[in-house]
């Protein structure tokens, strides 16, 4: 498959948790930890979800916590397509 | 002698009216909300009516983040928190956490929610169901929700009785802050049952009324009652131990949580004696009361027992008697705090809301001095507020004027 972008994530992080007052994703977010972002490991979770259900591609609920930022969980999910 | 409790602050989503101002000058118009259901087509069910917040949208007034992870019950307790505190001039910012509190009631819980995510684990799979679905339906999300949206983390909790959930989680607000657990507590309930989940869930209930005209269907004490009508809303207060914020001016304290009981019916109906424990409570003599807000059921056998009971108290005719409800329903959860900021509302305005659509007082209710149709002038420094749930919960609240 291609690969799975900073934009999809993005897009994902939309549908399913949507923006919280005082926090826009519409930046450079790449690096900015989920944490600042309001995103808990729910909302993480809730991604992970989508993620497979849009491309197939199980994150383990044991790395859900280690994904800190969207490039990491970006860099992650792209190293389950290989 | 014990620091009093004072409510500083409302929020209230009512079907009449969003907001405390809209829902009192609803009340005094007589406007009723009970009608045909509009949130979901309910032509095929029995049952039809219900008093619908329809003026109330959370995307309105919420970001899309707590949207997503809600039911439309805990949308309508942030806003009427936010509400509240607006109200009572309080920046939660400003204290400290540990000093608020959050007590909210629900009956219900988020039946909205939980039937979408049913719907997506039936129709696409577990994998597919919102991983909010796990505390967005629970009764204790309110008041979750609040504790996290303010930074409240002094004691809280949540109170589950029907009907009289909202008094008695109103009651533990002031137990709280007579134990010092926190100073000020965010208090009350709203709740909605209007989705088909929900609405299936009450339907075989024979309490509610089969009558299909709106003007007709919801009448308490009178002759042709035949049950009542479900709504949806509710209220939340800011209850404060006076002195917290230092003196509060008149305007800004609507009235003191004075006493409260709740008793429970095994074989007969207890009632009298909650609303007389509550009066001791108080240290209020039934002369003293100047209005009293009845659980008005709608169901006679039970409008006789409730007028029973305030006759056995108050005497004949011996206290004006309301029924607002008449105008949106009975809120479950949010029907006491509702009921009790109107008693609030009675206070400042010196004015009792009516009792609507009643043309007959059935004879074995005619003990009670019952406020129909308009609005009754009279100074009111004492309220109270009765609500029972649906198993033989009674619940009474006594709140009066503010010390000043």
């Amino acid at each position: 498959m291609a690969a799975f972008t900073l934009t999809q994530l993005r897009d994902t992080m939309h549908d399913t948790a949507g923006e919280n007052d005082g926090v826009s994703f519409g930046g450079d977010i790449a690096d900015t930890p989920f944490e600042e972002l309001d995103f808990d490991s729910l909302a993480i979770m809730e991604i992970a979800a989508r993620i497979k259900q849009e491309f197939g591609l199980v994150i383990p609920d044991t790395e859900i916590g280690n994904l800190k930022t969207p490039q990491v969980m970006v860099d992650f999910v792209n190293s389950l397509a290989v | 002698m014990t620091t009093p409790v004072i409510i500083t602050g409302m929020g209230v989503v009512a079907p009449n009216g969003v907001g405390s101002d809209a829902y009192w000058e609803a009340l005094l118009a007589g406007k009723s909300a009970i009608g045909q259901i509009n949130a979901f087509d309910a032509s095929g069910y029995p049952v039809r009516l219900a008093g619908e917040a329809r003026d109330f949208d959370g995307a309105d007034h919420l970001p899309a983040r707590m949207l997503k992870q809600t039911d439309r019950a805990t949308q309508m307790s942030l806003v009427a928190a936010d509400w509240a505190l607006a109200d009572a001039g309080v920046d939660p910012a400003e204290y400290t956490d540990y000093d608020m509190g959050v007590v909210t009631s629900s009956a219900v819980g988020g039946f909205g929610f939980g039937q979408a995510e049913l719907q997506k684990l039936w129709g696409k799979g577990s994998e597919y169901v919102s991983v909010y679905q796990s505390y967005a339906w629970f009764y204790a999300v309110n008041t979750g929700q609040i504790s996290i949206r303010h930074g409240m983390r002094g004691a809280s909790g949540v109170l589950v009785s029907e009907q009289t959930g909202g008094l008695d989680a109103i009651a533990h607000a002031r137990r709280n802050i007579r134990n010092d657990a926190a100073k000020l507590v965010l208090t009350g309930g709203l709740e909605t049952t209007l989705c088909p989940w929900g609405w299936v869930a009450q339907v075989p209930n024979p309490r509610i009324s089969r009558q299909p005209e709106a003007h007709e269907a919801f009448l308490p004490f009178d002759a042709a009652a035949s049950g009542y009508v479900p709504g949806e809303g509710g209220a939340i207060l800011v209850a404060e131990r006076a002195g917290f914020r230092g003196e509060r001016h008149p305007e800004h304290c609507y009235g003191e949580i004075a006493g409260h009981a709740a008793t429970f019916d095994a074989r007969h109906s207890t009632l009298a004696r909650a609303i007389s424990t509550a009066l001791a409570d108080a240290g209020v003599a039934p002369s003293a009361v100047d209005v009293v807000f009845a659980d008005a059921s709608g169901v006679p056998e039970l409008d006789a027992a409730e007028a029973a009971a305030l006759t056995e108290v108050f005497g004949r005719r011996g206290v004006p008697v309301t029924a607002p409800k008449t105008m949106t329903g009975r809120l479950y959860a949010g029907g006491g705090p509702l009921d009790l900021a109107t008693a609030l509302l009675s206070i400042r305005h010196n004015v009792i809301p009516p009792t609507i659509n009643i043309t007959t007082v059935a004879p074995d209710c005619a003990g009670i001095d019952l406020v129909v149709a308009e609005p009754r002038q009279r100074r009111v420094d004492v309220a109270v507020v009765i609500a029972r749930g649906y198993g033989g919960f009674n619940s009474v609240l006594v709140v009066r004027r503010c010390a000043h």
